[in-house]
């Protein structure tokens, strides 16, 4: 009996961080990234950042990684008192991980910006919006790369 | 350094129009090494700007993060005919300037 509930004891407690962790995951608007990444805070200043009105586009698959297209669009109506200030772009596992800012204005008429961007192998692309009332918005797509850009390439 | 910016001659007045612009440049990354293995020196366009009549409209900074000769497609609300003026510089301090102009009707 000492010995079963010692292994019932046990489970539980490897199964809690398991849950936890999971649960913070869901909760994190930037996953893969840490809402408490220093190149995130530097933009949203610790304020938070929720999911949902951005959509990154990118191939599922990319068989090079020095050129992917990628398009950015983010759901609003882009008027003087509601627009984008600003689109900035997260690399999981480039060298170099804040990959581009966008800043917009009321004048852009529709919020979203297109480019080619690299890529070191298969990773979570981040985008995160800065909307003119303060609040920060984002949304991922995963990227499988079969050759990489940036390192090994000739 | 050559860019091809490609947006409407015409517009009618309030039209949302479509701005391409591809920038010849190698953007190197400073990740690479040349044929004696000596690094190559990071050579990317940091900033790029775009104006409407003297006022901005977009802005952008890049990093290696954005491929070879740099592709931006952005867009803009057509309010009176003028310029677009596009800038932008890499680390080397070279800069870039490249002018169009569209006639806005209606």
């Amino acid at each position: 009996m000492r010995r079963r509930e010692f292994l019932a004891g046990l489970a539980a407690g490897l199964a809690l961080p398991g849950r936890a962790a999971a649960q913070a995951a869901e909760e994190n608007p930037i996953a893969p990234l840490s809402p408490v990444d220093p190149k995130v805070l530097a933009v949203t200043k610790g304020a938070p950042v929720r999911k949902g009105r951005v959509q990154l586009t990118l191939p599922q698959l990319a068989d090079n990684g020095n050129s992917v297209p990628m398009k950015v669009s983010v759901d609003s109506p882009m008027t003087a008192k509601d627009h984008v200030r600003a689109i900035h772009l997260f690399s999981e596992r480039n060298p170099v991980r804040d990959m581009a800012a966008f800043y917009l204005g009321p004048d852009a008429g529709r919020a979203e910006v297109v480019s080619r961007v690299r890529l070191a192998g298969s990773q979570t692309v981040v985008a995160l919006a800065e909307l003119s009332d303060g609040t920060f918005w984002s949304g991922s797509t995963p990227v499988v790369v079969t050759l990489s850009a940036c390192l090994d390439e000739s | 350094m050559v860019a091809r910016v490609q947006i409407p001659k015409e517009a009618k007045r309030g039209e949302i129009i479509e701005i391409r612009i591809v920038i010849q440049h190698p953007m190197e990354t400073g990740f690479r090494r040349d044929d004696v293995g000596r690094p190559i020196k990071r050579n990317v366009i940091t900033a790029f700007s775009c104006k409407f009549n003297g006022a901005q409209i977009f802005r952008a900074d890049m990093s290696s993060g954005i491929s070879a000769n740099p592709y931006l497609q952005f867009y803009t609300v057509a309010q009176a005919s003028g310029e677009f003026e596009f800038y932008w510089i890499d680390d080397e301090g070279n800069q870039g300037l490249e002018h169009q102009s569209i006639v806005v009707s209606g």
